[in-house]
């Protein structure tokens, strides 16, 4: 017997995402798979376990998981302002914050790799005064990825931080709580599940990344290189299966990080009574 | 606690919420600030309770200037009409907040703030709820729980924004009469604001009736209604007939026993309940027919008709209890005679 919901369409609503994520997601993915189950266990043991392809795997998560960190707190920091405080010219900056979201990545690659390069308007400030040098180095992988990664940061805590109530800060101040105490223990948890999505985007999009990143970063083995600009130079290099085995590695690190943060997030919700 | 108020003004803008507004409230009063929205109430509030800082004027609690004091330290407890509970944290946590922010030195044991916070749970009679999130509440068991959050840090005032505005008339009724026993139980000094004047006369000792960012009014329910300092009083806390005499023709009101002597003034209010009404052929009155009436439980409200009055004037209301007006024998159309004991008049 079946149930009736007070939605109605739910068989074909699910027909529909499911035919949808065959096509779009599960095909091409399975595809993948396939194309890798070519290689014997060892092969692909030896292809994962070289020392360049690990050094790649070590540069794009630990890029990608700083400048996820630092989008993160940038990120707050802009929505907080962009919420709060009204002043001019709040539109154009509101209006900003997407630019990275359209822009090509490989014209955002460019002209951060130049501004950033020794010779560059910033390289040359940076090195001059604190003997950083940024492109052609992991930490130009980082800031790339922090401009790639901001956007999804402010754009996932701006409208939880827009419909916070803010007579519970009111009520919290009424109860003795300074300034700081009503920041940490009333307003950040209501915030933090929304921050946790917008990190975790960032995070995401940023191993995946590519255009952004291969400009800047110098792409020397060992030391810069990262993963998706492996597959490529493998690709070029016919050799497919090579690719298709690191693809998949990548592919499902990323799902087990995905779903340790999907975790943290139910986690993050439940304490906050969200659900 | 006692509060001074001097001398308040406010301005949003260019709108005056407050203006020019004096107020003195004794200890251990619970205190009613009533009005129209709009007129200042909610705003007078906030800053008795430092949310809000006047533009001119002081406030001072216990003979101090808190004028310039932030809300944290003003050692008020405030309870907001949308309750503002903590959405993230349980009932428990939620009273339990008051107390676990207190600066390290004062902060009472976690042994303490459990036999704190369940001995309130007890007080709003919500013990069992200590686990739930707000959001599995509802509006009434929120409302409490707002209470008894406040409490907790034990505030020599207790402010309340509307504090049943949001809830459906059965609820608000219990708790207004919870309210009053719990001050009577807990005597702290309470204020709070409301639109609606028979919860201010319900549950208050003292009513302030404000208007236009201005008091219109101070005093005990029973003053307030039996002597409204002005129309505006007499207006909003009642029903009340009024005539206009330079519309009214003052003979009518005459036979009708008010204007025995010269006029007080060019208006006269007259509460329901202060016309009585007889069948035409038993006495001498004005003539003036029944339209219909309304059964309001003990008494009965009757609608009158005078043909001779033009406009507002034109319709009364009287209130009798039951008995007299079965006695009476009316029907529909019936004639009657208007006997008006008693009336105020303003100008």
């Amino acid at each position: 017997m079946t149930q009736s919901n007070i939605m109605p369409g739910f068989r074909p609503a699910l027909a529909y995402t499911l035919f949808y994520l065959c096509l779009v997601v599960l095909i091409p993915l399975s595809t993948l798979v396939f194309k890798s189950l070519q290689l014997s266990w060892t092969d692909y043991l030896e292809i994962i376990s070289n020392t360049r392809v690990v050094s790649s795997f070590r540069v794009s998560f630990g890029t990608s998981l700083i400048a996820a960190l630092v989008a993160g707190l940038f990120g707050f920091v802009i929505a907080w302002v962009l919420v709060r405080y009204p002043f001019p010219g709040k539109r154009f900056l509101d209006a900003l914050i997407d630019l990275p979201f359209a822009l090509p990545t490989a014209v955002a690659g460019v002209i951060l790799a130049t501004i950033f390069q020794p010779s560059g308007l910033l390289g040359k400030w940076l090195m001059s005064s604190f003997g950083v040098q940024v492109a052609y180095k992991p930490l130009g992988i980082v800031v790339a990825l922090i401009f790639i990664g901001i956007p999804f940061v402010v754009r996932t805590v701006e409208p939880v931080l827009q419909e916070f109530d803010t007579t519970m800060e009111e009520a919290a101040s009424s109860l003795g709580a300074t300034r700081l105490q009503v920041f940490t223990q009333v307003i950040f948890p209501n915030i933090f599940p929304a921050l946790l999505t917008g990190v975790s985007l960032a995070f995401a999009r940023g191993v995946g990344e590519y255009g952004s990143v291969i400009f800047i970063a110098g792409n020397l083995p060992y030391v810069s290189e990262i993963v998706p600009l492996l597959i490529i130079t493998k690709l070029e290099q016919y050799q497919y299966a090579g690719a298709t085995a690191i693809a998949l590695t990548m592919l499902l690190v990323s799902f087990l990080l995905l779903l340790i943060v999907n975790l943290l997030q139910l986690w993050a919700r439940r304490r906050s009574g969200q659900i | 606690m006692s509060i001074l108020l001097n001398n308040i003004s406010k301005n949003f803008g260019k709108f005056a919420a407050l203006y020019d507004v004096s107020l003195e409230i004794p200890e251990g009063e619970l205190v009613a600030l009533l009005g129209p929205s709009g007129c200042g109430k909610t705003t007078l509030l906030r800053i008795i309770a430092g949310l809000e800082t006047p533009d001119f004027g002081r406030v001072l609690l216990s003979g101090e200037d808190k004028t310039e004091q932030h809300v944290s330290r003003r050692g008020i407890g405030f309870v907001f009409q949308h309750y503002a509970l903590f959405r993230h944290m349980t009932v428990f946590d939620n009273i339990a907040f008051g107390l676990r922010v207190k600066p390290r030195k004062e902060r009472p044991t976690e042994a303490f703030i459990s036999k704190k916070v369940h001995s309130l749970l007890e007080l709003v009679q919500l013990d069992w709820l200590a686990d739930r999130f707000p959001d599995q509440l509802s509006g009434g068991q929120r409302q409490r729980i707002a209470l008894a959050r406040a409490l907790a840090v034990e505030p020599s005032v207790l402010l309340l924004d509307e504090p049943f505005g949001a809830l459906d008339a059965s609820v608000r009724k219990d708790l207004r009469q919870w309210l009053r026993n719990l001050h009577q139980e807990l005597h702290v000094t309470s204020i709070f604001v409301t639109h609606d004047q028979e919860e201010a006369m319900e549950v208050a000792s003292q009513v302030v009736v404000l208007n236009q960012g201005r008091i219109e009014q101070q005093g005990a329910p029973a003053d307030i209604y039996d002597h409204p300092a002005n129309a505006f009083v007499s207006k909003f806390i009642g029903q009340t007939n009024i005539f206009d005499l330079s519309e009214t023709e003052s003979n009518w009101l005459q036979r009708a026993g008010i204007l025995a002597e010269k006029p007080q003034g060019i208006f006269a209010h007259v509460r329901p309940h202060h016309i009585d009404i007889v069948k035409a052929e038993e006495a001498s009155g004005s003539p003036v027919t029944l339209k219909d009436w309304q059964h309001l439980g003990a008494t009965i409200r009757v609608e009158l008709f005078n043909p001779q009055h033009n406009g507002s004037g034109a319709t009364l209301f009287a209130e009798m209890p039951n008995e007299r007006f079965k006695q009476l024998n009316l029907n529909k159309g019936d004639r009657v005679a208007v006997h008006i004991k008693q009336a105020h008049w303003f100008n």
